[in-house]
């Protein structure tokens, strides 16, 4: 299967990138590791008169930890990051990343090509909410930096500028107290999640929950977030009847679109489940317990 | 040609594609739209690599580039310019199996043979992260590749009788 023919370009700089973007306008895409792109093109999705392939371009793919920040480029790839010091580090990074599609789609699939698609199946954006990461965006009018919550427009689009791109990821490193836990339900490896649940919180004296992240991913056309369900459970000690009640309470702020990967209620009782477990996991990491998280399949 | 030619032009110019594949260097004039897979199977003729579902679900069509398993239906041939890669035909060694190949004839790890090519590159790039794999571990390395009629038993089995030959 062949995609509609197209010029290619390769860009050897982040603003000859943006040149050409801006330069070819509406036809044009950037092309990333293609994991989902090549896909859209090769079915006709979508049908770019222009590629401009940005994997070659230096420096953009490096994976840090600076004082209290994780920075990861915008080209590292998922099976980059997942082997990274920083996944070593930040269990939730390596529940995510591992958890990603197969071996194969993780040597060539990026981080910034899991956020430019805004795909909500994509697992990198509902994790980096938990983690409250921002993005540094750069385009013709310069560079910005947006919140990770702010970046989907709506399903497949983002809020950037033609010719704006992604070029790096950065979030606290989480505090010693405090444990997150990612996971997916999935029919096989290459599919994307049914559903999938990210939390992320820090525990001070006597469990009380002093902060608390938690988000949805496949459960809406956006990254599923509830500030509610967060309040329930920030500033008290943490219960069986608060878990539940926050646990149900982003559940009902989901809208999972009935498909192939099951109906709604089916939806919805997954992701109850994957909450909760989520949960019991990030706790029992905040306890200081290693525990090799992962996505879950059928 | 100045960029906004290349814009208005219809026509599609070629791109140039160097790769070194199994040892050997090649080089192509292709269409930007051309995929790895066909530049490997159609252009260079080593049709050990096969095409299953062509839409990156069962891996028939893994070859490694640069050590890193990729499916070659969703990469473009482009993409791949200067890169080294590794298909199947490239696995014996003067005239002898990898013992990857040799495990799986000997353990029955194949029955058709359809996604055996797929099979043993996910293995190769296993085995080289992780020489002595468990079963689970084996079952995640070779996840993203689909077997629809010898079963996964005797492959996981093969897999790990090759890294038991290979540490020997
Ligand atoms: C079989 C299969 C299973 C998969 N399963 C999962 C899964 O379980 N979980 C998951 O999270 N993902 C999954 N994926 C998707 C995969 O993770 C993709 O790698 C990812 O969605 C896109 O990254 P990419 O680098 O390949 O981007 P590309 O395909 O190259 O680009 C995607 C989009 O993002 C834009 N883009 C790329 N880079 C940037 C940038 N730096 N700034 C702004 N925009 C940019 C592009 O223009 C394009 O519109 C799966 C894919 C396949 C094929
Ligand atoms: S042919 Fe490439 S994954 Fe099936
Ligand atoms: S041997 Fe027939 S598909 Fe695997």
């Amino acid at each position: 299967m062949y995609p509609a023919p197209f010029h290619y370009h390769r860009a050897d700089s982040l603003q000859e990138a943006i040149s050409l973007l801006s330069e070819l306008g509406e036809s044009a895409r950037a092309l990333a590791g293609g994991q989902t792109l090549l896909v859209w093109m090769k079915l006709r999705f979508d049908e770019p008169q222009h590629l401009v392939d940005l994997s070659r371009i230096p420096g953009l793919s490096d994976i840090s930890m600076e004082g209290d920040e994780v920075c990861i480029g915008a080209l590292a790839t998922h099976a980059e990051i997942t082997k990274s010091a920083v996944a070593d580090a930040i269990p939730i990074v390596h529940d995510c990343g591992s958890g990603i599609a197969d071996a194969q789609v993780r040597s060539r699939g990026t981080i910034g090509g899991s956020l430019g698609s805004a795909d909500p199946s994509c697992d990198w954006p509902t994790l980096l909410h938990t983690l409250d990461a921002t993005l540094t965006c750069v385009g013709s009018e310069g560079t910005r930096k947006i919140s990770v919550s702010d970046l989907v427009e709506d399903i497949y689009t983002t809020i950037l500028k033609p010719a704006e791109l992604i070029t790096e990821i950065r979030f606290k490193i989480p505090p010693a107290n405090s444990g997150g836990s990612y996971t997916a339900f999935k029919r096989c490896a290459p599919a994307y999640p049914t559903a999938s649940a990210g939390v992320q919180l820090t525990l001070a004296d006597g469990d009380v929950c002093s902060d608390i992240r938690m988000a949805l991913g496949s459960a809406g056309l956006k990254t599923i977030t509830s500030k509610k369900a967060e309040d329930i459970l920030r500033g008290s000690p943490l219960t069986k009847a608060g878990i539940d009640k926050a646990t149900e309470t982003i559940v009902a702020a989901a809208e999972p679109v009935p498909d192939q990967r099951g109906s709604e209620d089916f939806k919805r009782a997954v992701l109850h489940t994957l909450v909760k477990r989520a949960v019991d996991i990030a706790v029992r990491r905040c306890h200081g317990e290693t525990i090799r998280g992962r996505h879950e399949y059928v | 040609m100045s960029m906004s030619e290349v814009i208005a032009s219809k026509e599609i110019s070629g791109v140039s594609v160097q790769v070194t594949i199994n040892g050997q260097a090649y080089q192509r004039e292709v269409e930007p739209r051309l995929l790895l897979v066909q530049l490997i199977r159609e252009e260079l003729g080593l049709t050990g690599t096969h095409i299953g579902c062509d839409v990156t679900y069962c891996g028939a069509c893994t070859v490694l580039v640069d050590g890193n398993p990729v499916k070659s239906c969703t990469m473009l041939a482009i993409q791949a310019d200067q890169c080294e890669i590794l298909t199947v035909e490239g696995l014996e060694q003067d005239s002898e199996l990898h013992p990857l190949q040799k495990a799986f004839s000997e353990n029955h790890g194949l029955q058709c043979g359809f996604c055996t090519p797929g099979m043993l590159m996910s293995s190769v790039a296993l085995l080289a992260e992780n020489p002595d794999p468990s079963p689970d571990e084996i079952r995640k390395g070779i996840s993203g590749n689909l077997c629809r009629c010898t079963g996964y038993n005797n492959i996981i089995k093969s897999v790990q009788a090759a890294a038991k030959e290979m540490a020997d």
